[in-house]
C-alpha cells in the first residue's frame, strides 16, 4: 500500500518524530505490564494487610494526599479494609483467571482449528457452525445466562471466561493449518510416514505459532474487559474473594463518600488493557500484518 | 436473488433452533429442576407427582418436543419472581432499552465512521494518531469504568444530569454518551483500516492516474468500496451494543432488559433469562440478515459466491 495514495507523504524527520513517540509508548506499556506481573508474583508480600482484615476505626480512610495517613496510603473501604492490600491481591486474581481463561480459549480454539482443517468435510461443518454461532451472539449475554441455569463458581466461571473467543483462534487456525497441508515440508514430513499429530505439534505448530501468539495478545484485553464487567455486576468472583471488577462494584455505592475505593482499581483496569492493546498491536505490525 | 435470500433465512431459522436448544440442553444439564424448586425434606411421592405434574417423568425427547411446541407457541413460562408471563415481563422493557440502544447507535455511526474515514485520508498524519490513540483508550477503558466517571463528573460535582434512573431526555444524557463512545473507538478503528485498505487497490491508483480529482477519487471510488466492508462490522457493533447495554443499565439504574437480566440471573429467574436470550437471540439474527440482504443488493459479485458457499 503506497502512502500517495493516501494523499500525502510525510517529511521522513516527522515520520521518525512518530514513530520515537510510538516506542515510547510501547516502551510505558510494557514497564506497566512489567510492574503488574510483579504485584501478581509477589502480591501477598506487598499487601501491607490480609486483605480482608477489618479495621472498623478507620473506616472510609482517605488515601495519602487527600488528609490521609501512611497506615491506609491508598484509603481504606467501608469496612475499614485497606485498599492497596485489596488491589495487590485483586491485581493477582484478576490477572490469574484472565492468564487461565487465555489459555483455555486458545486451547479449544487451536484444538477445534486443527480438527477442522484435518478432517474437513462435516467436522469442519459442524466446527464452523460452532465459529458462527458464537461470533453472532453478544458472549456477555450467553454467559449471563449460563450462569443463571448453572450458579456460580470460581472454577465454573473461569471456564465460562475461557470459551469466550475460542472462535478467533479456531478461525485462524483452521485457515493457517490448511494453507500449511498444502506446503512442501509438510507434504514432505508426511511421505516420510509421520503421523497427523506429529505433523501439526511438531512441524505446523512452530511455523504458525507467531500468528496464534498475536491472536492471544489481542485477545486478552476482552478477557480482563468480560470478567470485570461481570465481577462489576456482582455476578463473577464472588466475596469474600476479590477481583479488581469487584472492588469497582462494590465501590460504586460509596462513590461519592469515598471514590478512591473505586478509582484505583478502575485505573488498573484501564491501564492494563490499554497496555496490552498497545503491545499487541505493535507485535502485529511486527509479525503479522494480516491479522486484523 | 431468490435463492440467496432463501439461504439467509433458512440459516438464521437454524441459528434460532440452535439457541433454543441451547436453552434446553442448558437447562437440563444444570440439574433436576424437581431438586431445583422443591425444598429437600419434600416426600417422594410429592417429588413424583410434581414431576408427573410438569412432565419431568417423559423420556427426554418427549420434554424436548413439548419444550419446542410450547415455544413455538410463544408460551416460554413464567416469572418466578412476579409471576406473570416472561414474555411480558420482557416485552415491556424492550421499548425502554431502545431508547437507549437506538440514539447510542447512532452516535457510534455519526462518530466513528467519520473519525475513522478522516485518520485514513490523513494517514500518519499527527490527527491519524491522535485519532488512534484516542480509538485506543475509547475501547480498553471498561463502560462501567466510563459511566461512573461521567457520574462523578457530570451528576455529582457539576450536577448537570441526573446519576440514573429513567425520566426525561436529561435521563438519557449520560447513559447514551457512555454506550455510544465505546462503540465509536470500535468502529473508527475499523473504518480507518477498511478505507485504508480501499484506497491502496490498483482502482484507486488508476482513477488517481487519469486525471480525476482526488475528492472524487474519495467519494466516488474509495467510499462505495469502503461501505461494503463497513456493512460486515454493523452485526458485530450490535452485538456489542447489547453486551454494553447490559452493564450501562446497570450503572445508570435504567429500567431497560439488561438491568432485568442482571436482576434476573442473580435471583435465578430462569424463564425470564431464557426469554431474554431468545429476544437478544432474534434481534441479532434479524440484524444479520438484513445486513446480508443489504450486502446482497450493494454487491452484486457477492450474491452467487455467498449463497454456494455451504
Amino acid at each position: 500500500m503506497s502512502s500517495i495514495s493516501a494523499g500525502r507523504v510525510l517529511p521522513s524527520s516527522k515520520m521518525i518524530r512518530l514513530r520515537w513517540w510510538r516506542e515510547g509508548a510501547i516502551g510505558i506499556a510494557v514497564a506497566w505490564l512489567g510492574l503488574m506481573l510483579l504485584v501478581v508474583i509477589f502480591a501477598d508480600r506487598l499487601a501491607p494487610y490480609d486483605y480482608a482484615a477489618l479495621d472498623l476505626h478507620h473506616r472510609l480512610a482517605a488515601p495519602l494526599g487527600l488528609g490521609g495517613t501512611i497506615a491506609h496510603p491508598f484509603g481504606s473501604d467501608e469496612l475499614g479494609r485497606d485498599v492497596l492490600s485489596r488491589l495487590a491481591i485483586s491485581i493477582r486474581i484478576s490477572l490469574l483467571i484472565a492468564f487461565g481463561a487465555t489459555l483455555i480459549g486458545a486451547v479449544l480454539g487451536i484444538t477445534l482449528g486443527i480438527l477442522a482443517a484435518h478432517f474437513r468435510g462435516w467436522v469442519e461443518q459442524v466446527i464452523l457452525g460452532c465459529v458462527d454461532f458464537q461470533a453472532s451472539m453478544p458472549f456477555l449475554v450467553l454467559a449471563l445466562a449460563v450462569l443463571a441455569f448453572f450458579g456460580n463458581s470460581l472454577l465454573l466461571f473461569v471456564g465460562l471466561i475461557g470459551l469466550h473467543g475460542w472462535e478467533r483462534y479456531a478461525r485462524v487456525t483452521r485457515a493457517l493449518a490448511m494453507s500449511a497441508n498444502e506446503q512442501a515440508y509438510v507434504i514432505a514430513v508426511r511421505q516420510l510416514g509421520a503421523r497427523p499429530w506429529r505433523v501439526y505439534l511438531r512441524h505446523i505448530m512452530p511455523n504458525i505459532a507467531s500468528t496464534l501468539i498475536v491472536t492471544m495478545t489481542l485477545a486478552f484485553p476482552d478477557i480482563i474487559l468480560l470478567e470485570s464487567g461481570l465481577s462489576f455486576l456482582g455476578l463473577g468472583v464472588q466475596p469474600p474473594l476479590t477481583s479488581l471488577g469487584n472492588m469497582v462494584g462494590y465501590g460504586r455505592d460509596y462513590l461519592t463518600r469515598a471514590p478512591w475505593i473505586l478509582v484505583f482499581p478502575s485505573l488498573v483496569i484501564s491501564l492494563t488493557t490499554l497496555s496490552i492493546s498497545l503491545v499487541g498491536d505493535w507485535l502485529r505490525d511486527r509479525i503479522d500484518k494480516t491479522l486484523s | 436473488m431468490a435463492r440467496f435470500i432463501a439461504v439467509r433465512l433458512a440459516r438464521a431459522l437454524l441459528t434460532i433452533a440452535v439457541v433454543v436448544t441451547f436453552a434446553f440442553v442448558v437447562l437440563r444439564a444444570s440439574g433436576d429442576p424437581a431438586r431445583a424448586l422443591l425444598s429437600p425434606e419434600t416426600p417422594a411421592e410429592a417429588v413424583e407427582a410434581f414431576r408427573k405434574a410438569w412432565g419431568l417423568d417423559a423420556p427426554l425427547w418427549v420434554q424436548y418436543a413439548r419444550y419446542l411446541f410450547a415455544v413455538v407457541h410463544g408460551d416460554l413460562g413464567q416469572s418466578m419472581r412476579d409471576g406473570r408471563s416472561a414474555i411480558t415481563v420482557v416485552a415491556e422493557r424492550i421499548p425502554v432499552t431502545l431508547m437507549l440502544t437506538a440514539p447510542a447507535l447512532i452516535l457510534n455511526l455519526l462518530i466513528g465512521i467519520p473519525a475513522g474515514i478522516y485518520a485514513a485520508l490523513k494517514r500518519d498524519s499527527i490527527a491519524d494518531r491522535v485519532v488512534m490513540m484516542v480509538a485506543v483508550v475509547g475501547f480498553t477503558v471498561p463502560s462501567f469504568v466510563l459511566g461512573l466517571v461521567f457520574v462523578l463528573a457530570f451528576a455529582v460535582e457539576l450536577a448537570w444530569f441526573p446519576s440514573g434512573g429513567a425520566g426525561g431526555w436529561r435521563h438519557l444524557v449520560l447513559p447514551v454518551i457512555t454506550l455510544g463512545l465505546g462503540g465509536a473507538a470500535v468502529l473508527a478503528r475499523f473504518s480507518r483500516s477498511a478505507m485504508l485498505e480501499v484506497l491502496g487497490q490498483p482502482y484507486i491508483r488508476a482513477a488517481s492516474a487519469k486525471g480525476v480529482p482526488w475528492p472524487r477519487v474519495v467519494t466516488g471510488h474509495a467510499l462505495p468500496n469502503a461501505a461494503i466492508a463497513l456493512m460486515t462490522i454493523v452485526g458485530f457493533m450490535v452485538g456489542n451494543l447489547i453486551a454494553g447495554t447490559v452493564l450501562v443499565e446497570s450503572v445508570f439504574s435504567w429500567p431497560g432488559i439488561g438491568s432485568l437480566l442482571v436482576v434476573s440471573v442473580a435471583s435465578r429467574d430462569l424463564a425470564v433469562v431464557q426469554c431474554i436470550l431468545l429476544v437478544v437471540a432474534a434481534a441479532m439474527i434479524t440484524t444479520n440478515v438484513t445486513i446480508d440482504l443489504l450486502y446482497g443488493m450493494l454487491d452484486p459479485r457477492l450474491r452467487e459466491l455467498r449463497s454456494g458457499r455451504r
